[in-house]
């Protein structure tokens, strides 16, 4: 859904938008339109979220997808970020806050949050596979309960409260559809990045790295440095999203990186697909329509609204256990038999 | 041993000072001084054997654990789940036929076929596909937590500990000595003493089982070459269902025994299975004296660390896996694959 926009601003010559899909710019037309047909809750809780949500999967599925390297911490980082933005900008908790202009705390806040992501990265990298998942979530555990018992700085289990975006030209952006053309912003920048970098040289030697390690360090490549600089820049998309969900709940708490939590960033990026940029945002998608309207099509069944969570994660287990590529690896599969069910000539598929 | 100590004789001096200062400090009557700094003999004692006797309820379930990683390489995030379900099935047990001994057998068995089910319905199709594994494990996990709250709710239960090992019980251990010269001895709940030597006669029985038997024979042999193992044709997949079977079994029997001297709720699961990781991390995985080690160290840490740090006692397990892993990331027992 980032997508469209990402193509208006780098398509510079008219050959560019000849290439792009109509699929594209149909997308492009409704989210820009959205304010005229969808309410303010649509905007502000379901896209919002999505866009936010989508965000932080992106960081996991960049250093998934293209790094081979599961970390479960993206949410500490983005929460990290957010709690930056607090304790740097303004919020209730006045006696730790220390009230910066927004052109201060908000880069203070990127930069802190990539350098953790760049240390844990550095301390994740030295493991493969199935450890990397293992110490990040311990890491993330290890981040959660920090904040709840750390009251000096982090203000223990309360958290902070009242963090707004800064009012820039006269617009609140807490407000439905400026904070909706935020996040759609947001999301657009960091998908863009996202492609950039995958095409650049530095996103196709982390191909190569994910791919066959030992070749690349043959061929001259650092591999832990291409690993550890994923993680940072990873850190930095995360820590975009986290300081639109701060904004967007205006508080940050230590659950905002629990467990749960973290885990829900996986079930996202997992369900959306990790082979592209993309799939995290459908996966964001799924998760918020299934989040926000389950209780009330669960109540109409007569159970308990609480049940989402099962809902959830039914819907991930069938999700990665008949397709592990997630709901875009269904789409694709989908296409290609109907491609190869077309074919006059051979009958059997191309 | 032996070979350790001639190849790293520095270190093994730095853990034989560590642990005979350990034994000094548990055994010795404290002199004046060193209780101004550290505060009661008594605190530190039982700091000490709280750290212990979670150290062995931590082993209990990471065994297991350890145990199914190092045969199958089967990564099982649902083992907290088990430990959990285990708890509160022990708890029904107990309740419904008033017998706390009783339950071990059965959530044993119960707990093991669950176990079975998991290996034979999920991990085999998915044999070697780790991430896979992860994530159908995760998911299970979270359905798991959610139909449990959804049957036992959100407040905590506890299992009473029957009569006979209810009440304290003396250790032949000085906690205090009254300026009178009158000597007192440390007092300490028998339920915890109980589970200390449950623990420790389970995981010798572990490792006589798997050093000294045809069985642990062939375990020892699908961990070092599965493919070779089944080549000489032992049907491996009789061998993966028993050792996935006892390990889950065994997480159900330690959820008992953590809901007997602590509690369970919502959010033991997901607190165990980090524990689990931990452990294994630092202890190496696939390894059962690791598994025991590393459980007794983050066992001590976690409680020494509430006791003289409380705000950041957590955090201290963190650091020592975070030390592992930057200095030796396969583990104190692990070896390098």
């Amino acid at each position: 859904m980032a997508v469209a926009t990402e193509r208006k601003t780098s398509s510079v010559g008219p050959l560019w938008l000849e290439r792009v899909p109509g699929g594209w710019w149909a997308l492009l037309f409704v989210l820009l339109t959205a304010p005229v047909w969808a309410n303010d809750f649509f905007l502000f809780q379901v896209m919002g979220w999505t866009f936010i949500l989508g965000i932080i999967a992106l960081s996991l599925m960049f250093l998934a997808g293209l790094g081979g390297m599961v970390s479960l911490l993206q949410m500490s980082v983005a929460a990290l970020a957010g709690y930056m933005v607090a304790i740097f900008g303004t919020s209730g908790v006045t006696e730790i806050s220390m009230g910066l202009p927004w052109w201060v705390n908000i880069p203070v806040a990127i930069v802190i949050a990539a350098i953790f992501a760049t240390l844990v990265g550095a301390l994740a990298v030295r493991t493969e596979g199935i450890y990397t998942i293992m110490i990040t979530l311990a890491i993330a555990a290890a981040f959660f309960y920090f904040t709840r018992q750390n009251y000096g700085i982090f203000n223990g289990y309360s958290g902070f409260n009242l963090v707004v975006p800064p009012e820039l030209f006269g617009v609140d952006w807490r407000r439905p559809v400026p904070f909706y053309y935020l996040t759609l912003g947001c999301a657009a920048v960091c998908y863009a990045a996202v492609v950039y970098v995958s095409r650049a040289p530095f996103g196709l030697a982390l191909q190569g790295v994910r791919d066959n390690p030992r070749r690349m360090a043959a061929l001259g490549y650092n591999v832990t440095a291409h690993r550890i600089a994923a993680y940072s820049f990873a850190g930095v998309i995360a820590a975009i999203g986290g300081i639109l969900l701060v904004w967007q709940n205006a508080q940050i708490s230590p659950g905002t990186a629990g467990i749960p939590a973290v885990i829900d960033i996986l079930v996202i990026a997992v369900v959306g697909g990790l082979a592209r940029p993309i799939g995290p945002f459908i996966g964001a998608l799924i998760y918020v329509l299934l989040r926000t309207f389950s209780p009330d099509f669960l109540l109409a069944f007569g159970l308990s609204g609480e049940r989402f969570k099962l809902i959830i994660g039914l819907g991930f287990l069938a999700v990665v256990f008949f397709s592990p590529d997630g709901v875009l690896g269904l789409w694709e599969r989908w296409k290609e038999r109907r491609r190869q069910a077309k074919d006059p000539l051979t009958g059997a598929g191309g | 041993m032996q070979a350790f100590v001639t190849r790293r004789p520095v270190w093994s001096l730095v853990i034989a000072i560590v642990v005979a200062l350990l034994f000094w400090l548990v055994f010795a009557p404290w002199p004046a001084e060193l209780e101004e700094v550290l505060g009661r003999k008594r605190v530190f004692l039982n700091a000490v054997f709280g750290g212990i006797t979670l150290g062995a309820l931590y082993f209990l379930v990471a065994s297991g654990f350890t145990l199914i990683f190092g045969l199958m390489r089967n990564i099982n995030l649902a083992h907290g789940s088990l430990y959990l379900l285990g708890g509160y099935l022990g708890f029904e047990i107990s309740e419904a036929t008033g017998s706390w001994l009783l339950a071990f057998p059965i959530v044993f068995v119960v707990v093991a076929a669950l176990g079975v089910v998991l290996q034979n319905q999920v991990f085999s199709r998915m044999e070697g596909q780790e991430l896979r594994q992860t994530m159908v494990t995760i998911g299970l996990s979270v359905v798991l937590a959610d139909i449990m709250l959804w049957i036992w709710g959100g407040q905590s239960y506890t299992i009473f500990s029957p009569d006979w090992i209810a009440g304290p019980m003396t250790l032949p251990v000085i906690a205090q000595v009254r300026d009178t010269g009158e000597v007192l001895y440390l007092r300490y709940p028998a339920v915890r003493v109980a589970i200390l030597i449950a623990a420790i006669v389970i995981g010798i029985a572990m490792w006589l089982i798997l050093n000294r038997t045809r069985i642990g024979m062939l375990i020892r042999a699908g961990v070092d070459d599965r493919e070779m193992l089944a080549a000489s044709g032992v049907r491996i997949q009789f061998v993966f269902l028993a050792v996935f079977a006892f390990g889950a079994g065994l997480a159900g029997m330690a959820g008992i025994v953590g809901g007997t001297f602590q509690s369970l709720s919502p959010g033991e699961d997901t607190r165990f299975l980090l524990a689990s990781l931990v452990v294994v991390i630092v202890g190496g995985m696939g390894s059962i004296p690791g598994a025991a080690v590393g459980a007794l160290v983050i066992g001590l840490s976690e409680q020494l660390g509430l006791v003289y740090a409380p705000t950041y006692s957590v955090v201290f397990t963190f650091l020592i896996m975070a030390g592992v892993l930057a200095f030796r990331p396969q583990g104190l027992f692990g070896e390098r694959r």
